[in-house]
């Protein structure tokens, strides 16, 4: 079956810099990877290259049957990016947030009301402005504009950071779900005991750049995560 | 695209009700410009009545370069450019919601000026046709430039400053040619005005395709 996302001797650059050096990385459909290295490594690179706001420069890039490097926009519209920024309008409220980008992501009145029930921001909390939100009540916001969009392809970067235990407990459990329901799941994130139960797969990056697996190992359903082999460095 | 611009220019009108910026910081400087342009010229002597057209557009072109750089920040906000990209709206959409959002607040502001100056510097009202043609296209003309070239400078740190440095003099005709057509309907002859109104519609029509062509290159480019 072909992989949800394929990347081989993938080179990223971040202005003239090179931020990915050559990464090889597979992800089947139905998977939970995480990325795994120290800060730098190149983690949310690579989740910014897979949604397709990253070009790559050059090696293979194919996210959900698309070539990247031909032209990415297919690929947005069919994954969800949970990254350090929020993406909200402050002066909105929680619900005109949710209803604006569940909107633009094309999903029904139905989807937006059922992302905010998930997240636990159906009830006072919808009609507060984002800017009077702690850090956590955020980042729960944009979760909820993820979930409004059913992406095929989740694309997490320290999903769980700033996020309270019980609200930890609810990412994971949305993620296990969306990962029943057929979604593919590609994270970074540093709370690692949480993150290697959640994960089927971890990936090792390197420092300063990218290293990733040859090829994906058969997800295994219960036990901890095995971790690739570290790669070729470009 | 029409359904996203919809949903764009609703956006931003509501982050605009609920910020109130237009309401509680624009339009006062606004009517302050006029104020002060009444203390420096005298307002009994016939300097005045007969700079009228001009002081009108000057204070509404500066009024529109702080609506225009309040437009561009809201999605300079934390990841909403990145949000727009990975959204199905279509840039041009974003684009005509956005420059429609501005429309509609600099309308208001021409209103609200359009009585100062009655008040203020005694004008009376004549051509109300020409008049009330030559703020249409005059305001999609500044609409959709600004909106266009406040997309050019967003992602800089310098956007603020340099953001009335490119635009003011992009906008020159249409300061020239708004005045010239209000000059026509205030005190000259109103058919004078016409082929101002028709300069400012085809400049109004040049910045509204190009923007509207130009924005989803702007968007990635930023």
């Amino acid at each position: 079956m072909e992989p949800v996302v394929h990347l081989r001797d993938a080179v990223a650059l971040l202005g003239r810099f090179p931020a990915l050096a050559g990464i090889d990385l597979d992800v089947r459909r139905g998977e939970v990877v995480l990325l795994r290295g120290p800060n730098g490594a190149g983690k949310t690179t690579v989740l910014r290259v897979c949604a397709g706001l990253v070009p790559v420069v050059r090696g293979e890039a194919v996210v959900l049957g698309h070539d990247l490097r031909r032209d990415p926009r297919p690929v947005r519209r069919r994954v969800g990016l949970l990254g350090h920024a929020t993406g909200l309008f402050d002066d909105l409220t929680v619900a005109d947030n949710v209803a604006f980008w569940g909107r633009a992501y094309r999903a029904g009145r139905g989807d937006v009301e059922a992302a905010l029930a998930a997240v636990g921001l159906a009830g006072r909390l919808r009609d507060v402005p984002v800017a009077r939100l702690s850090a956590g009540q955020r980042r729960r916001t944009s979760l909820a504009c993820l979930l409004a969009r059913r992406p095929e392809l989740w694309l997490l970067d320290e999903p769980h950071a700033g996020l309270d235990h019980d609200a930890r407990d609810l990412l994971d459990d949305l993620v296990r779900r969306a990962v029943a329901q057929g979604a593919t799941v590609l994270m970074s994130s540093h709370e690692l005991d949480r993150a290697v139960a959640l994960a089927d797969r971890t990936v090792e990056l390197a420092a300063g750049t990218a290293v990733g697996t040859p090829a994906a190992p058969a997800p295994s359903a219960d036990g901890p995560a095995p971790v690739a082999e570290v790669g070729h460095v470009a | 695209m029409w359904r996203d611009a919809t949903l764009v220019a609703g956006r931003d009108l509501r982050v605009e009700l609920r910020s109130r910026v237009t309401a509680n910081q624009v339009a006062p400087f606004a009517l302050l410009v006029l104020v002060l342009f009444a203390f420096a010229l005298d307002p009994d002597g016939p300097v005045l009545e007969r700079a009228t057209p001009g002081l009108y557009w000057i204070t509404v072109l500066f009024a529109a370069v702080l609506a225009i750089a309040r437009s561009a920040a809201i999605d300079e906000a934390d990841g909403v450019r990145d949000a727009l990209r990975l959204s199905a709206l279509h840039p041009s959409g974003v684009f005509v919601g956005k420059a429609l959002a501005v429309a509609a607040e600099l309308v208001a502001l021409e209103l609200l000026l359009g009585l100062g100056v009655v008040v203020l510097y005694g004008a009376e009202p004549a051509g109300v046709g020409l008049l009330a043609a030559t703020c249409a296209c005059a305001t999609v003309a500044v609409a959709s430039t600004g909106t266009l070239y406040g997309a050019l400078v967003s992602g800089l740190r310098v956007r603020e400053t340099l953001l009335p440095l490119l635009l003011l003099p992009v906008l020159a005709p249409v300061l020239i040619a708004a005045t010239r057509a209000f000059e026509a309907a205030l005190v000259g002859v109103v058919a004078d005005g016409w082929p101002w109104c028709g300069l400012l519609a085809a400049f109004a029509v040049l910045y509204s395709v190009a923007g509207a062509l130009a924005y989803g290159t702007l968007l990635e480019g930023s």
